[in-house]
């Protein structure tokens, strides 16, 4: 008995400076050298393309509807400190509620709601949406932009990646990349 | 007298008579003899009793020894309180189809301990209060009671007694009557000194007389133990049972809560669920299917090895025996007939064949072993030599065993017939030579798996008689079906290694032991258990008991010796080591109807799920309605038809479970498929039937 | 049809993982591996152990107990001190003692329940040295005690059935650290994140927009919680995170990951007991039950939202999108929720507690079968074979011979061990539901209303008696009720499960072996397969039909009513 307490207790110090320092600081240094962008974030001058943010206006295309609340519990969308989902159901009352009111907003903003434009994500940090939903925003973006409808449809067309490999998840739109090309446009 | 069967010549007329009748009886032996009456299913007297029974036992310290079906009738109780509390039909309905659930295990097993007690009975008569005369040591005699002999006691039977307890003959020889206890009426000869010394109580004395030194304690007599054993009287439970037992509380266990959950559960869904369907509920899962019927199907399977007139000693070793994988077979009485038949005369050089052939039927004319009398036969048939009158003086000349010789001297001739080397000694002797050319005839006949059995008269030997071992008729068969089940069988035999070899290959049997010593049969049974195998053996002589002891299933022949019989765990009382076959049939039945009955059992919850599931929260749910694929008439219509359902169900297997689930000898893989289809997907299938008819006929008759 | 792709390609990798693996794992335990050595020795060195020297079964389940005593006090030691520990750039401070108590149970039985925030309560430290660490160990652990099982088969009146420190040690050296490793290089590649930086603070020059983007050692964390079927993950979001699986090749990597070790088991489970078939008909058991349920998930969750139909949106393409990442979409997101749920990892790329109620059924019914197909890592193997001995002797019966399986006889004990070790999953998660069902501390858990609600708290007991880890997360878990049950349904669905068949692998390893003959219920066929699964699915349905109806049935039932 005290012989497995004595070896427990060394075999736990010798997992904790191999597994628990050596393993991840030395991929953290490898990490550093070979993928230094990545490895920190993927992080440029407007933001992480990997973390979503939250586009007001009708001039840029916007995102998902984002769940993530504050320390006090107070929606803020894109809030990547307290990443999450809303977790309702699919018979939940507020779900609908919260559904319907995203499904009026678009409307009013011209754009006809998709299927993703209206439920939220499951990070609450979602920085894509499919070419539906960004085709969807074209004519809304157009119209506040005063651009010509094709151009924004061609730029859409150009920042669609296609499934990973071909067939791997889904095709998507990178919501910060297309708008700093929106932006570039002017 | 000799007894030995490796003897060449014919064993001794009562020897003889004794293996007959066991090799005569066969497999379908014991029905409607002896201890072991096939009595209908439903005898009305067993019946009868078994109505009384199914009542006693509702005792609860009966009750709490099987945990399923304590639960129901715990779960009964509660019920009955409801009802009494909140009376209604429905309440008053589960209550009293719960306690028939109860009532219908119980009578099953009342049902199976009926059938053995009824056998117990017919033996108790045997053991009426018996008279012994006592052999006291200043050699009076004593009348006293049976009962009070003691160990080591002497006693004098003759013609006409009882023999008043089990004991060993020390002195005479005695033709008994045993069919008390075995259900064969043709006596059988007793005698001191051997392997056919033992008497048992309860049995009667023909003819003679005999002292017999008791070797029971008084109340453990052979007979004693027998009605013990037939009644289920102390039964033990089995290996196998006891970890179905445990199988089945873990089920009941783990229902409990289930059930017990339901109750927080609704309450959190705004429903409210009634004690009274909690309980039902809760009764339809548990295994009771299996958990009313189980012990009845152990009694049932001594019960069957009964009517095969096989007493077990435990069911520890039934169950054993549906294990078995090697089978020690004795090839005499077992794989070939006991007698061996005269099948070829083959003369000596410059003999005529005819010549031999009368010479070897007047040196059996006076033989009335079977052996001889073939011989007689034979030379009728291949030269229609007739039994001749012996007008002449003429002097039959008996087997002993010291000449190991039988023959006649007649007319100055002196004709004898036995095994090769005591005739060519004894021609020898008489200042003949044996011709050369008789070595090998002899040998060549031997390797061919028969006995030889030279002629010889006066200094001329004559030639030799070939008597053919004949293989039973469908031997072949059963060790091929037995083969298909995985069981390997072994004979054995005291047989040249030569002999041995061509029977076991004529009889299909997958191995042998020649020239079988107890030590070399002991030490067989060994290798093969540390190979992980079961071996199952007969015997019968004092020098079987260590083998018989040390076997996982030995079966020791009534005829045998008292040593014999306490070491094996079976006892045969027909005498006829054929039946291991039937022994581990009845074993593997045992398993199989198990088996098969617990997973019909579980199958069933399927159905009473989904009979129950939709009654129970449809207040609160109505949309589970669509869970109610039978179309139950109402939520209450709905569990007392699957209460029923689970009650009926009991009394409709119970002839199944006393019977055993039928087997045949396959492959495990198509019994496995065969009673996976039957009872799993049939278990699954079948309540919902009869669910939904029961449920039509409560409406028929308005019970909502 | 890229979905069928998706499934080859994953069904290609754990051919290779099966066979490669699962000899590997094989040839580590039976000792025949060494090119690590030098690490090794110095360890047993250290720990006073002979390596050749083996334990019984009552050794070894000692040492495995106070082992995890020790790893469960060391972690919660941890936890509380991290705010004067280091690597803590947040400035987090200590975790509660409730808390502390539910993740370092959490993480020592395999668990991964997190009541917790990941980024926003765990320093850089804990989430490495406590958390990660747990995740190696407490893999190996179970890897250990599957082996045990297995050795316990593959001997012969043995009284020993292993070293566990050598097997602890081995499984960590040779297995898990480096697959993970390597791992954790492929998912920084991917865009994963691994830094001791701290959080960055972004501002957005096109709209203003600023964000505090928390980051941390994760990638390397990623790599072993999936692994090790684990499932925590450094977020709060858990495998949805982009900064946890950024790609669609993380997730489908992420999926081959976590079922690698449980597959490849069933090779070595072949491979020591001597016939390979015998793997083969487990594995073909778990892979039907993971087809099966793969598929009805897949199909629920390619249905629409009815909250977005409500809503009148026309086009539901893609199925029900709420609580799912665009980047994977509805399908990919199914396959990882069921490989999630079905090998005790509980990782999430999506919210489980927003799929639709058959495909919120397909996840928590995947558990409740007790964790076999595949399982967790040698926890699903360890319980398949619990589930094979109780198939053995119903079966076994029906041929009429005492059952027995791999040549060992099953009877009262072994009988006794195996429904002990299936039976103790139910009755902790329907006990305990129904005392949180029952009391107020209890019914304030649920985020939902209705039968949902009832789903919430079912799922969580499900799950962490399972030792999976994933949630319906509307939960308010970090409560003390929930911290102090959860944690004890965690213990019960580890320990009283390992110390059976612990018993039981000592049980077999001392008995003689039955030669197969003609007469043997062949377990190496279709035919036992179906029955496994039969017993699998009968146990799973029998104990927990009641519940689910009223839960996630009666919630599919509802058309078109609001809970």
């Amino acid at each position: 008995m005290l012989s497995y307490l004595r070896r427990s207790l060394v075999i736990s110090a010798i997992f904790i400076v191999l597994l628990g320092l050596a393993y991840p600081l030395l991929g953290t240094g490898l990490a550093q050298l070979a993928f230094s962008h990545q490895a920190n974030g993927s992080i440029g001058p407007d933001g992480s393309t990997l973390i979503g943010q939250q586009w007001k206006g009708p001039e840029w295309f916007q995102g998902r509807p984002s769940a993530t609340i504050d320390a006090a519990g107070k929606p803020s969308p894109y809030d990547a400190m307290a990443s999450g989902a809303a977790n309702l159901g699919p018979r939940s009352r507020l779900l609908e509620k919260e559904v319907a009111r995203q499904a009026a907003r678009l409307r009013r903003e011209g754009i006809t709601p998709t299927n993703e434009l209206v439920t939220s994500s499951a990070s609450g940090l979602d920085p894509d949406i499919s070419p539906r939903s960004a085709y969807a925003q074209v004519s809304a973006v157009a119209r506040a932009r005063r651009l010509p409808v094709a151009e924004v449809r061609r730029l859409v067309a150009s920042h669609i990646h296609p499934a990973q490999l071909g067939f791997l998840g889904a095709p998507y739109v990178n919501v910060l990349d297309l708008n700093m090309a929106l932006a570039a446009l002017k | 007298m000799p007894t030995d069967r490796r003897e060449p010549t014919s064993p001794p007329p009562a020897a003889a008579a004794a293996a007959g009748a066991g090799a005569g009886a066969g497999a379908g032996a014991g029905a409607g003899r002896g201890v072991a009456q096939a009595r209908s299913l439903f005898d009305r007297e067993i019946l009868v009793e078994a109505l009384k029974g199914s009542v006693a036992k509702l005792d609860p310290r009966v009750q709490v020894r099987n945990p399923v079906m304590f639960v129901v009738l715990v779960g009964s109780v509660v019920t009955l309180v409801e009802a009494i509390a909140h009376p209604g039909v429905f309440s008053w309905s589960i209550t009293i189809w719960l306690f028939l659930t109860v009532l219908f295990a119980n009578f099953a097993e009342a049902m199976a301990e009926g059938r053995g007690k009824a056998q117990a009975d017919t033996l108790r008569r045997t053991r009426s209060e018996t008279e012994a005369r006592r052999l006291d040591e200043d050699g009076t005699e004593h009348r006293i009671a049976a009962s009070s002999l003691q160990r080591g006691d002497l006693v004098v039977c003759e013609g006409g007694d009882l023999i008043p307890s089990d004991g060993e003959i020390v002195e005479g020889i005695a033709s008994v009557d045993e069919s008390a206890i075995t259900g064969e009426s043709a006596p059988v000869i007793r005698e001191s000194g051997g392997d056919r010394s033992a008497v048992t109580g309860g049995t009667k004395v023909l003819s003679d007389r005999i002292v017999v030194r008791i070797t029971a304690e008084p109340g453990h007599t052979f007979l004693d133990r027998m009605i013990a054993l037939v009644e289920g009287a102390n039964r033990q439970r089995t290996p196998n049972e006891i970890a179905l037992t445990i199988l089945l509380a873990a089920l009941t266990i783990v229902f409990l809560p289930v059930v017990v959950v339901l109750e927080p559960f609704a309450r959190y869904s705004g429903a409210t669920v009634s004690v009274v369907v909690l309980v039902s509920l809760l009764v339809c899962l548990i295994p009771t299917t299996i958990g009313a019927l189980l012990s009845a199907i152990g009694i049932a399977g001594m019960d069957r090895l009964v009517q095969h007139n096989v007493l077990a000693m435990s069911g520890r070793a039934v169950e054993a025996a549906g294990d078995v994988q090697t089978l020690l077979l004795d090839k005499t009485g077992t794989i070939t007939l006991g007698n061996r038949m005269a099948s070829r005369f083959v003369p000596a050089d410059g003999v005529d064949e005819e010549e031999l052939a009368r010479a070897a039927q007047l040196a059996s004319l006076a033989d009335e072993t079977p052996e001889g009398r073939s011989i007689v036969v034979l030379a009728k048939e291949r030269f229609a030599i007739r039994e001749r009158d012996l007008g002449e003086e003429h002097q039959f000349v008996p087997f002993s065993a010291n000449t190991r010789m039988s023959g006649i001297d007649i007319a100055g001739r002196q004709i004898r017939k036995g095994a090769a080397e005591s005739v060519s000694r004894w021609v020898a002797e008489q200042g003949g030579t044996v011709p050369g050319g008789l070595g090998q005839v002899v040998e060549s006949i031997s390797r061919s798996g028969s006995t030889p059995l030279v002629v010889a008269d006066g200094r001329r030997v004559l030639g030799v008689i070939e008597l053919k071992d004949v293989v039973k008729q469908g031997i072949r068969e059963r060790f091929d079906q037995l083969r298909a089940v995985g069981i390997r069988t072994v004979m054995i035999t005291g047989d040249n290694p030569l002999t041995a070899a061509a029977i076991a290959q004529e009889a299909g049997v997958d191995d042998y032991l020649a020239e079988a010593t107890p030590e070399a049969k002991m030490d067989l049974i060994r290798s093969e258990q540390q190979g992980g195998k079961l071996v199952a053996m007969t015997g019968d002589g004092t020098n079987d008991a260590p083998a018989l002891a040390q076997a996982d299933v030995g079966v020791a022949m009534n005829t045998g010796t008292m040593a014999a019989k306490e070491a094996g765990n079976m006892v045969d009382l027909d005498s006829n080591p054929t039946k291991l076959i039937d022994v581990v049939e009845v074993g593997k039945q045992l398993l199989i109807t198990r088996g098969a009955l617990t997973t019909f059992s579980i199958a069933n919850d399927v159905a009473k799920y989904f009979a129950i599931i939709p009654a129970l929260f449809v207040a609160t749910y109505p949309q589970l309605s669509a869970l109610n694929i039978m179309h139950l008439h109402g939520p209450k219509d709905a569990v007392l038809s699957a209460v029923i359902f689970n009650a009926l169900v009991i009394v409709a297997l119970i002839p199944l479970a006393l019977r055993g689930v039928r087997w045949r000898p396959s492959t495990a893989a198509s019994l496995l498929r065969r009673n996976v289809f039957i009872y799993g997907v049939g278990g699954v299938l079948i309540p919902f039937v009869f669910i939904k008819l029961i449920d039509l006929l409560l409406v028929a008759v308005h019970a909502y | 049809m890229d979905y069928f792709l998706t499934i080859l390609v994953l069904v290609a990798l754990l051919a290779l993982a099966w066979r490669y693996l699962g000899s590997y794992m094989a040839a580590v335990y039976d000792g025949r591996v060494s090119w690590l050595g030098w690490l090794e020795r110095p360890v047993y060195r250290l720990l006073g152990v002979d390596p050749e020297a083996e334990q019984s079964w009552q050794r070894y389940a000692g040492s495995l107990i106070v082992f995890s005593g020790v790893a469960i006090v060391v972690t919660y030691g941890i936890l509380r001190l991290q705010g004067v520990l280091p690597f803590d750039p947040e400035h987090l401070g200590a975790v509660s003692p409730a808390l502390s108590w539910n993740t370092a149970v959490s993480f020592v039985t395999n668990t991964n329940w997190q009541n917790y925030a990941g980024g926003s309560t765990m320093s850089y430290l804990s989430q490495m040295s406590a958390l990660a660490v747990q995740q190696f160990v407490s893999a190996s652990v179970g890897i250990a005690v599957a082996i045990a099982l297995v050795r316990g088969f593959s001997r012969k009146g043995s009284a020993t059935i292993g070293n566990f420190w050598v097997d602890l040690v081995r499984g960590v050296f040779y297995i898990l650290l480096p697959i993970a490793f390597l791992s954790g290089i492929f998912f920084v590649g991917q865009g994963a994140v691994q830094t001791l930086a701290g959080p960055a603070v972004i501002h957005d020059h096109l709209t203003g927009f600023t964000q505090t983007i928390p980051r941390g050692p994760v990638a390397f964390m990623e790599a072993i919680k999936q692994l090790g079927t684990n499932g925590g993950g450094f977020f709060n979001a858990n495998g949805a995170h982009p900064f946890e699986n950024p790609t669609g090749l993380t997730n489908l990597f992420s999926v081959a990951l976590l079922l690698c070790i449980p597959v490849g088991l069933t090779y070595t489970f072949g491979k020591m007991v001597g016939n390979i078939r015998q793997g083969v008909a487990v594995l073909m058991a778990m892979t039907i039950i993971f087809g099966v349920w793969l598929g009805f998930t897949s199909y629920a969750e390619s249905q629409p939202n009815p909250a977005v139909a409500a809503a009148h949106v026309v086009s539901q393409k893609g199925g029900n999108l709420e609580g799912k990442e665009a980047r994977f979409g509805a399908l990919p997101s199914a396959l990882y929720g069921v490989a999630s749920t079905q090998t005790s990892t509980g990782s999430a790329d999506s919210a489980y507690d927003s799929y639709t109620p058959m495909g919120g059924f397909g996840l928590m019914t995947g558990m409740m079968l007790g964790e076999v197909s595949p399982g967790g890592v040698g926890s699903g193997l360890y319980t398949i074979l619990l589930f094979a001995l109780i198939t053995v002797f119903i079966g076994g019966l029906m041929i009429g011979r005492t059952p027995e399986y791999l040549g060992k006889k099953i009877q009262a004990r072994e009988v006794k061990l195996a429904a002990l070790g299936v039976l103790v999953m139910p009755l902790v998660v329907l006990v305990i539901t129904g005392i949180a069902v029952s009391i107020h501390a209890g019914r304030a858990g649920p985020l939902n209303a209705g039968p949902h609600g009832f789903s919430e708290i079912l799922y969580a007991f499900t799950s962490q008696a399972n030792n999976n880890g994933s949630a319906f997360a509307g939960l308010s878990g970090n409560t003390p009720f929930y911290n102090v049950m959860g944690g004890i349904a965690m213990l019960l669905g580890r320990f009283a499960i390992i110390v059976p068949v612990l018993a039981l692998a000592g049980t077999l390893a001392a008995k003689n072996v039955v030669p197969a003959g003609l007469g043997t219920f062949r377990t190496d066929t279709a035919l036992f397969t179906g029955l496994l699964i039969g017993v699998i699915v009968v146990v799973g349905g029998l104990t927990f039909f009641p519940a689910v109806s009223l839960g996630p049935i009666v919630e599919q039932l509802s058309h078109g009513r609001l809970f």
